[in-house]
């Protein structure tokens, strides 16, 4: 038997191995700490390819007052409704759980297949499970005289976003 | 030739003891080393008591599960051969392998299988828990089992949106957008706002779990490509892992637990 807390001679004390061992596990917990950063950061990418998120909808004139546009809808997502004095753009998003309703001209509501929320022309929710409004877009008019449909920004009724003039046009 | 190979008994050959290592066994204690130095055998218990063969006890839901699970592999590997995870591609090759596939019958096995073994996952659960089988010293177990059961719906979940139909695409984005309202960690959840440095909120659209979760802001292409790779791989290997200890806290825990 070799007495290790005596062993002077060895060229490694087990104090020294001790610390060693510290130093070799705070490095190996950092590296995989930093390697599994990396990881997930990794999952998150930093450039998407989506299209652009503005685009040109045409002249004012040829939306009809009264009248909810769908023309839109499908390459955009956008919904374009004209009332008696100002036309806005509802983004065709339903605020449940983010399906794309319907614009049922009969009865006068958009509507999800999802789960049955229904909204007014105006966007407000008045049926289904839809906690709040749909969000309106930014509209503008581009130098050409063409509407400027802006979904990067959004207008939510319940902040009082729609009372800021870039949420409508006046006609 | 042949008349070498009549004389030579074939259990006592170089090949033959090579492969299966133990001579034919002769008693009890042969018949266990038998089974312990074989890999394929010794994922059985050597000896089980009588009540864990009864199928009205244990409805043999953990085994069918497992059954289930080696078919969606099997199948799933067969069907990964045919169907490419593009926008452009997806929702075509998954007619075709229906329509032109030989067969035509792979993807609906692979369907079928995966319904099932979320019923049989939760038929074994609800008879561990009927038979009391969660009780020390098995309660590591069941919590093994909870998180099989989670990686099941995770494996069930991924592989609805690989069809690219409108019922995946839009079960993906009700799915995607229940992330969003994950407490903290979701851009529309209960305390986003306060996962912040100073004046930057660190959860935003381009960073919090939906976004983690899609790779993207809506279930477009991205999505489609990152639910093909954790359907496939990820969470398949995962799961393996936790199966491994799941069967082998059974054995350690001392098998199929008794009648009350």
């Amino acid at each position: 038997m070799v007495d290790n807390t005596s062993n002077t001679d060895a060229p490694l004390s087990r104090r020294g191995f001790l610390s060693w061992m510290t130093v070799a596990w705070v490095f190996f917990a950092a590296a995989m700490g930093g390697f599994l950063t990396m990881c997930g950061r990794f999952l998150f990418p930093n450039v998407l390819f989506e299209p652009p998120s503005s685009f040109k909808a045409g002249f004012p004139d040829q939306y009809s007052p009264g009248a909810v546009s769908v023309d839109w809808k499908g390459k955009h997502r956008v919904w374009i409704v004209r009332t008696d004095d100002r036309i806005y753009a509802i983004l065709a998003r339903c605020t449940h759980l983010g399906c794309t309703p319907n614009w049922l001209p009969n009865e006068s509501k958009f509507k999800c297949p999802c789960h049955g929320s229904g909204f007014r022309m105006s966007g407000i929710n008045f049926e289904g499970p839809a906690p709040r409004p749909l969000e309106r877009v930014r509209i503008g008019l581009a130098e050409d005289g063409q509407l400027l449909i802006d979904k990067s920004v959004t207008f939510r009724q319940e902040k009082g976003d729609w009372e800021n003039p870039d949420s409508y046009l006046m006609t | 030739m042949a008349e070498e190979k009549k004389n030579k008994n074939p259990f006592k050959s170089v090949i033959w003891k090579s492969i299966f290592r133990v001579q034919v066994p002769q008693d009890r204690r042969g018949r266990m080393m038998q089974v312990l130095n074989n890999v394929f055998l010794h994922l059985h218990p050597v000896s089980i008591p009588k009540h864990a063969v009864k199928v009205k006890y244990t409805w043999c839901m953990g085994g069918l599960s497992f059954f289930v699970f080696l078919v969606l592999t099997v199948t799933g590997i067969l069907l990964m051969f045919y169907y490419v995870p593009t926008t452009t591609r997806a929702y075509t090759d998954v007619i075709d392998l229906a329509e032109t596939t030989p067969l035509g019958i792979m993807r609906e096995i692979h369907r079928w299988g995966a319904h099932l073994m979320v019923i049989t996952v939760w038929l074994h659960m609800f008879r561990v828990f009927m038979t009391g089988a969660y009780k020390p010293p098995r309660e590591f177990n069941w919590a093994i089992g909870v998180i099989l059961l989670t990686l099941t719906m995770l494996l069930s979940f991924t592989g609805y949106l690989l069809p690219w139909d409108q019922l995946a695409i839009w079960a993906i984005t009700v799915g995607s957008n229940m992330a969003a309202a994950t407490p903290l960690l979701g851009r529309e959840g209960p305390g986003a706002a306060l996962v912040s440095i100073g004046d930057i909120n660190l959860v935003t659209p381009l960073s919090d779990a939906k976004y983690g979760l899609l790779g993207e802001r809506e279930v477009r292409g991205g999505a489609l490509l990152r639910f093909y790779v954790f359907h496939c791989i990820a969470f398949p290997v995962v799961i393996v892992v936790f199966m491994a200890v799941h069967f082998w806290r059974v054995r350690k825990d001392g098998g199929v637990s008794g009648p009350l």
